[in-house]
């Protein structure tokens, strides 16, 4: 196809051929620059120094880098703390989600009985809805039964993540075929243990797509643990962000300000360099089929 | 006989495969839907020290939300904030979109570009808004750099317009979201039958009728798809508006969106009036997912 289009247009409008990819690429390069130019300017600005700060921007890095990270570490803000809160939530909310997903959408794919289909078209349907607008109730529920201002009550309810059971079963209708379950209990295998011990191996990739995407979401989470996480000791990252907002804005060194939005999107920008190539895939693998 | 019952035997696996999945749903979202919408029929707040109900008041809390004019204001403005990001958020996604399938035009280092596209979705957006606040300040780096370059003779007040603060949000939503949209839409794109765009050309369409008669019409459901669930976001709008404007929503409340309204009336405890706002969210969100489900379950069969 790309050779025959080629042939085509090389003989009858090169020069469009050409103009038309010089314009992309310099679309490409513009945008790119307006994705990476704020994450440049946060990089830079860490570097410098409060008072070079306030004399305006220079595009090139100082030498303050350093001496902003340990004022913000030894400042006020718990951000060590907040880290390890959201690294804990983040994780097993992730471990949950694709544990219990997996688990859920194995039922659904392997078995036959009577409400299969009302449970599959269920959860489609309750797919999109917003935790947000059920977020009063949930909040008098955790507070009757004692989990409130505790992270138990942000990572249990992962337990039942509809999007990533709806990936996981597109997952399954694809790769798993029932005769290898069969097999397996043809060998003597029990039902639990084919689940965890041929099914879940098979799943690595789905798994491990859609851990990424529950640990990014629930890292950056801000509506649900601000309102549940009182305490200083227990509060994650965006809800130190949103204190620092808050804070009297003008009494703030800037130079901690900005090392500080570095050190909350640093670990993510990190993950994502390594494993961009399959999360940029997982995106399209979950959200549109064909 | 035996072979039956060892079937059935299996099949109860179903069901307790099954059990995680709906306890803790029933337990954390259809309980606390159920009460959610319970509470929006009482008067249940506090006014001062003294705790006002719960109390009976039938649909009431309802007409206060809408007559007071709040619910109005804040669902236009939650919308105009959407709209300013999402037309330019599509445009750009089509045009990414198409030049990435384009087999005529080879483009080299997609891979590349793809990654960067995507990156600020996964971004922290309380973290993002708070960059671009700092950014954005009096005294900020944009004012500097538009200052040293002659643009604006005094600093810009960025957080004082009611249509820059809009902007600014629009623009972080737009930046969020167009990647991930156009990685949505080149899958829609690349599943569009090649033989179609050989034949279009071998008849001598040009790169802009193909994509106009032939690639946008075939693209349709993928596009309604990607723009109910981007609507479905929107309504959900609130970190990035809320930190950026530190909750305030200013000036004059003008980038106040839903979700915003219904944090303040959970943090004050007015569950009358936050139980309405959420009852009208459901219903909202409801029939927009139903509406992406009849898309989901189409393409399933």
């Amino acid at each position: 196809m790309a050779a025959y289009t080629n042939d085509v247009a090389g003989k009858k409008d090169g020069n469009s051929i050409h103009a038309r990819r010089f314009v992309a690429y310099l679309v490409l390069i513009l945008v790119t620059f307006i994705c990476l130019f704020w994450f440049y300017i946060l990089f830079i600005n860490a570097t410098r120094s409060n008072s070079e700060l306030s004399t305006g921007f220079r595009p090139t890095p100082s030498s303050h880098f350093f001496e902003n990270w340990t004022n913000l570490k030894e400042g006020t803000l718990p951000i060590f703390t907040g880290m390890i809160n959201s690294l804990v939530i983040a994780v097993l909310t992730a471990g949950l989600a694709t544990y219990f997903s997996t688990m859920t959408a194995y039922a659904i794919h392997a078995y036959e009985f009577k409400l299969k289909n009302a449970m599959f078209t269920f959860i489609l349907m309750i797919m999109m809805i917003p935790t947000q607008v059920t977020v009063l109730g949930f909040l008098q529920l955790i507070g009757n039964i004692g989990l409130d201002n505790n992270p138990a009550a942000l990572i249990v309810p992962a337990v039942a993540s509809p999007a990533v059971f709806f990936y996981m079963k597109q997952y399954m209708d694809s790769t798993l075929p029932l005769s290898l379950i069969e097999a397996a209990r043809i060998d003597g295998s029990g039902e639990f243990r084919t689940f965890n011990q041929i099914v879940l191996p098979l799943m690595k990739p789905a798994i491990a797509v859609q851990a990424i995407f529950s640990f990014v979401s629930s890292w950056n989470n801000y509506f649900t643990p601000a309102l549940v996480l009182h305490d200083d000791a227990k509060k994650t990252l965006p809800i130190l962000i949103a204190q620092l907002r808050s804070a009297d804005f003008l009494k703030f060194d800037m130079g901690q300000v900005y090392m500080m939005i570095a050190f909350s999107i640093f670990p993510v920008i990190l993950v994502y360099l390594v494993l961009s190539r399959y999360i940029v895939g997982g995106v399209t693998l979950g959200g549109v089929k064909g | 006989m035996n072979k039956k019952s060892k079937v059935v035997r299996y099949n109860k696996w179903g069901y307790i495969f099954l059990i995680p999945f709906i306890v803790i749903f029933l337990v954390f979202q259809m309980i606390p839907l159920a009460s959610t919408i319970y509470n929006s029929f009482f008067e249940n707040y506090r006014a001062g020290l003294k705790q006002i109900g719960p109390n009976f008041v039938g649909l009431q809390n309802y007409v206060t939300i809408i007559s007071n004019g709040d619910l109005p204001t804040y669902f236009k403005n939650t919308m105009i904030m959407w709209v300013m990001g999402f037309i330019p958020q599509i445009l750009l996604s089509l045009l990414l979109g198409a030049w990435f399938t384009d087999p005529s035009l080879r483009l080299k280092f997609q891979t590349f570009f793809k990654t960067v596209i995507y990156l600020p979705n996964l971004i922290m957006a309380s973290a993002f808004a708070m960059l671009f606040f700092t950014l954005f300040a009096d005294s900020g780096p944009i004012n500097s750099i538009l200052l040293q370059l002659g643009v604006v003779k005094e600093a810009f007040k960025f957080m004082s317009n009611e249509w820059s603060v809009r902007g600014l949000v629009a623009t972080m939503n737009c930046l969020m979201w167009f990647g991930n949209t156009t990685i949505l839409l080149m899958a829609g794109m690349l599943g569009i039958d090649p033989s179609l765009f050989e034949a279009a050309q071998v008849d001598g369409a040009t790169a802009n009728q193909i994509f106009y008669k032939i690639t946008l019409p075939l693209l349709k459901p993928i596009l309604i798809y990607v723009m109910i669930t981007s609507l479905i976001g929107g309504i959900q709008m609130f970190d990035v508006p809320q930190i950026l404007t530190n909750g305030t929503g200013d000036p004059m409340r003008s980038s106040m969106t839903l979700i915003m309204y219904l944090n303040k009336h959970l943090y004050s405890k007015n569950y009358g009036l936050g139980g309405a706002l959420s009852v009208f969210l459901f219903i909202i969100t409801g029939i927009l997912s139903l509406v992406v489900y009849k898309f989901t379950n189409s393409k399933e069969k």
